[in-house]
Order: structure tokens, then sequence, then C-alpha cells
């Protein structure tokens, strides 16, 4: 973990560890998994609002707990950036780490692959790889997308590719009001 | 034959200039039909249903079935009876799987989730009237067209999902029989990402089938990202592509149980000898040349067939280092401490069976010894040379072979640290919570 800042280390040291080496297709393994991720992620957000650093939402979205949907934010210049947050958990998983997926943000960036995965291939893939299988859902969030956010967002808002939606609300609904109804 | 007709045909008109006559208007018609016969007959070949030997223009076999004449092959036409699954359709699969299609394969599974892209033209095979097709149904119209004999299979699908990975397990053993465990008698991997590699090795570890990865390596392109004052600052260097150097590549045969699986130790990159910082560009994505794709493709099929037909020497290694045109081999024995249970499971078998596969090595060097009946290549034995079994002294220094490798070779990613794990009794009851008061917890956070 050379080159990552004090503050992130920290908040790392405080979200529990997982033990069980359990996939989606492990069964009962897998459920005891899936408390280990809730219980880390429940750590993780509480102690992000306790720093007043609340930066996503995450749920499962099926009740086998292998599809997460959810939001994440990032304020740039006082503004807040708002984006469409999802993953599958894969089938190799804990060995190979969830594929991180901002939907809105596909074609808007080169630092993606198909489909708006974001690249974690060099920041976060071996830390991952070296922790496999004590790193979860909210490692993969803070030492992943997090830095990404951080990376990729004030680029992407300064080169204007992404706009405040507040600002993309305006012209939108003076066209809509001067387009005739249909 | 297509020129005579042409001629008469103009010689048809020309009569028709003359003097109006009806019977060389339907003269002229029968021409015309008859070359569209000849065209649309040139443009597909109908089923053949056994491979010839016969040297032939015709035959599209011949020159296949010419090793075995030769000597090379025995039995050529028994690839008919094989299949083959190819899980990515891209600049090297789906060069693979027009090769094993011209060589007659019986049955082909294809395999990718993606659609055809202009960006993919710097490769071989998918053409530009195929852009927005699936990969694996444009490689079926191609592949169709080139050899008619050939069963193909489309999967578009995401293996790397849970959906994805059963529809994935099912096909591949839809054709089981008890003579293979599973339908297809080879898997070829030719992805590019790790992702799937792991997918791919689960599935094949699961099954015990037998299975050759290919990976070719992209340029890396390098971005330093700026850094901004913020929650998250962090100095990052971050690529676009996989791990990869665009001008080499490897491919490598995976007996589960036998050899090294995907997961027994970091994956393997042929390291470029080029300086890192060379290679930093502003830029993207990730550089791919057709003849790399194209001599990996090649080594994997090259592999695959004598695996298929048993020739040659089966490859359990080879690298491909185009900078300095360096091929590094090497063998790679199967982790005991692997953390891919399957794995674990088929080493078992695997030593289980050691006694059956010693008789029947035995029988079968005692039969070729009666056939030769040799003579020992040297009478006498000034230095007591004999040879020793190392089967079983191998098993306690397999951990040390996996890590020693050939000057060249690195690992893509590190090896996980080595923590105890708990054990099975004490993980099961780390947490008393229930499943749903965990979920409504987080609920509660989320909401607030």
């Amino acid at each position: 973990m050379e080159g990552w800042d004090k503050g992130t280390k920290s908040t790392v040291g405080e979200i529990p560890l997982m033990t069980a080496r359990a996939g989606p297709r492990d069964g009962e393994a897998w459920r005891q998994r899936l408390k280990e991720e809730y219980r880390a992620l429940i750590a993780y957000t509480s102690v992000n609002k306790a720093k007043d650093n609340d930066w996503f939402r995450i749920a499962a979205a099926n009740p086998e707990g292998t599809r997460w949907e959810g939001t994440c934010w990032y304020v740039h210049n006082l503004r807040r950036y708002e984006f469409p947050l999802q993953f599958d958990i894969p089938v190799a998983y804990p060995q190979v780490a969830p594929e991180i997926e901002l939907p809105t943000l596909d074609g808007k960036t080169h630092k993606m692959y198909r489909g708006g995965k974001i690249c974690l291939t060099v920041h976060f893939k071996p830390l991952w790889a070296k922790n496999c299988p004590r790193f979860g859902i909210a490692h993969a969030l803070c030492l992943g997308l997090a830095p990404w956010l951080a990376a990729e967002v004030p680029i992407l808002v300064d080169s204007g590719m992404v706009k405040h939606k507040d600002d993309e609300a305006a012209p939108a609904e003076a066209s809509a009001s001067a387009a005739p109804s249909s | 034959m297509e020129e005579e007709q042409l001629s008469a045909l103009l010689g048809d008109l020309d009569a028709l200039k003359q003097c109006p006559d009806p019977a060389s208007i339907d003269r002229m018609r029968e021409r015309v039909v008859a070359l569209i016969n000849s065209a649309a007959g040139a443009a597909s070949r109908s089923k053949i249903k056994d491979m010839s030997a016969e040297v032939v223009d015709s035959n599209p076999y011949s020159r296949l079935m010419a090793l075995q004449r030769m000597g090379v092959v025995e039995n050529y036409e028994r690839i008919r009876d094989y299949s083959v699954a190819i899980i990515g359709i891209g600049g090297v699969g789906s060069v693979a799987a027009e090769m094993l299609t011209r060589c007659g394969i019986g049955r082909l599974l294809l395999y990718d989730y993606d659609t055809v892209e202009l960006a993919n033209m710097n490769r071989l095979f998918f053409r530009p009237e195929q852009v927005g097709m699936t990969k694996t149904d444009a490689a079926v119209q191609t592949l169709s067209g080139i050899n008619p004999d050939v069963v193909l299979e489309s999967y578009s699908l995401n293996i790397t999902t849970v959906k994805g990975f059963e529809t994935f397990l099912a096909s591949l053993t839809a054709r089981s029989s008890h003579e293979r465990s599973t339908g297809v008698d080879l898997v070829l991997s030719c992805v590019d990402n790790y992702e799937a590699r792991m997918v791919v090795n689960q599935a094949c570890n699961e099954l015990g089938q037998t299975w050759m990865e290919s990976v070719m390596q992209d340029h890396v392109m390098f971005h330093t990202i700026g850094l901004e004052s913020s929650v998250h600052t962090i100095g990052l260097k971050r690529t676009h592509s996989v791990s990869e150097d665009a001008v080499s590549g490897h491919i490598q045969l995976l007996v589960p149980g036998e050899t090294a699986c995907f997961a027994c130790a970091p994956p393997l990159v042929v390291a470029s000898g080029v300086d890192e910082r060379t290679l930093k560009r502003e830029g993207v994505c990730a550089a791919s040349l057709p003849t790399t794709m194209g001599v990996v493709a090649g080594l994997l099929v090259q592999n695959a067939l004598k695996y298929l037909l048993n020739f040659g020497q089966v490859s359990p290694y080879l690298g491909y280092n185009s900078l300095k045109d360096y091929f590094p081999t090497m063998e790679m024995r199967p982790n005991p401490q692997c953390s891919n249970p399957a794995c674990v499971q088929r080493q078992k078998e695997y030593m289980d069976s050691k006694p059956a596969r010693a008789a029947a090595a035995k029988a079968k060097m005692e039969a070729e010894a009666s056939v030769a009946n040799e003579c020992p290549v040297h009478l006498d034995n000034e230095w007591n040379i004999s040879v020793v079994d190392d089967e079983d002294t191998a098993t306690s220094s397999i951990r040390s072979t996996a890590d020693v490798l050939p000057e060249g070779l690195v690992h893509e990613l590190p090896a996980a640290d080595f923590y105890p794990e708990p054990p099975a009794t004490a993980s099961s009851s780390a947490i008393d919570d229930d499943l749903e008061e965990l979920q409504r917890q987080l609920d509660a956070l989320n909401s607030s």
C-alpha cells in the first residue's frame, strides 16, 4: 500500500476484512461471505458518514447478492456529480475483483472498458490479488472506485464531457418549451 | 466456360440487332440463367460426406489428407469427430476458428459477448460490412461459407456472470458421452482479460476438461493522473489495457490435476525487454498488430492439432517475444495449495490414478520394445548411471518449481499474501447475525 495517502490507509484499516473464500456458486459458504460483505459495507458507510465523507449508496439487487446497484457521487468545485453504479459478482470471485461499472460514463472516457467498466488494472487489481480473499466489495469501492472518481471526474467536468445536472436541465427545459408539443 | 457463354450472348445480341427473332431472345435468357447458376455454384460448395485423399483441385481436403499419406498424422479424418470450444472471438480466437474450420474440425462452439467494430479491422478475419453484428454470428457467417461441413454453434454471452457461466457449462457438457465427461475435446481460451481466463479455468477444473490458453500481449499505454486536492487524493499511475505488451504472447496447455491450473500461480507474461518508460504514451487504447495475433493463433492451433490428432510434441508452455524473437518454454506442476478447490480435487484424482497410468505406460513401452526388438543403447555402465523416477520427489518440491521461471518470463499479478485460513467451524460462527438483519442495517444507513 505504498503510494496511498494516509486518509485512505486509515479508512481501509477500519473496514473489517473477509475470511470466507467463497464465490456466488458456493452455496452456504457464499451466504457466509455475503454476511461479511454486509458487515464491511456497514462499517465503511458508517466511517464515511462519521468523517463527513459519504460518497456512495449500494445495495444488492437480487436475493442471491450476485448483482449490486446504487449510486456514487463526487464533489468538484463545490458541485456534486452523481453517477449510477452497478456490478455483478463474478463467478471466480473472490479470486477476481468485481468489475465496477458506471454506465452513464460509457464512451465518455478512455479509462474504461466496454460497458462502462472502470479501469482498475494498475491501481487496484494487484492490490486485490495480494489481499485475496480478505478484500471485499467495500475495499473495491474504497481503493478501486474512489480514486478513479477523484482522478477522472475533474478531467471529465473540466473538459465538458460531464455536465452538472442543473446545467444540463436548463437548456433541455428551454428547448422543451420552445419545441412544439407532440 | 463463362467467357463462352458471354461471347455467345454477344452473338445473339448482334443477331437480334439484325432482325427481331423471338427464338434468339429465349436463347439469351437461357444463357443468362446458366451464368447465374455457375456464379452461385462457385460461391459455395455443398457438404462433403467423407474426407477424400484424392489429389484433385476440387477436393478441399486433399492437402490435409496428404499429411496422412506422408506419415505425419496417423488418421487425419478423425478431426471430424472432434469438437472444440473457443472462448473469445477476437484477434486470436477468430483466426484460430478459421484455421480449425479450414482443417475440417467436426464442431466449433464460439463464445463472445461483443460486437464487431471498425476498430477491429487492424486484425484478421472480420470484414467492415460485419460491423454491428455479434462477433459469434459474424464468425458463423464467414466460417459456414468457408467450410459447410463444420457444425458451428454461436453463444453470444458473458461467461463471467453467474447466469452466463451456467449456460457456458451446460453448452460444454451438452453432448457428453461415457467416453468423455464433456461434449468437447478441447477448450481454447482466447480472451483478453484475467477475469474471463479465471472463469474458463474454473469451468475446466470442475469438468476435468483439458484446455489451452493464449495470451496476446498488447503494448501498455500509461497515463499519469493529475492530482486534485480532494479527500481521495492518491497518486496513481494507470493504464487502459491488460498488462500486456504489443509484441508478445504465449500459449499454455492446462490439464486439470496434471499441470498447473490458472489459479495455481499468478499468471505469467513474457517480459518485453523494453524499458517500460519508453512505452509511456499519452493516449489510450491498447495497440495490437495482426502479425503478432496471427503468430499466437498459429502457435495455439498447431498445438491443438498436435494434441487432437496425436502427432509431434504438445508444448506445455510456449512464449513468444517478438522484439527479440525469443521463445521460452517451460513446464508447470500444479500447486498442492492451489486456492481453487476443483483444481486440488483433480490433483488428488491424478495422484490416485498414478499406478494405473504407470501400468499403461509400461505396457505401451513393452509393446513398442517387442516391435522394435531393441537392445540396450550402452552395454557397459562404467559410472553406474541409472534412471531415477522423479515423480515421487516432485511432490515435495512442487511449490519451488512453480516459482522458478525461465529468463524473460514474469508474473502478471502478485501472489496473494499468506494468511492462515480459519478453520471452517470458526468461520461459520464468525457472524451470527441474520443476513436479512445485515441487509436492513445497510438499508437504514443508505436511507439516512
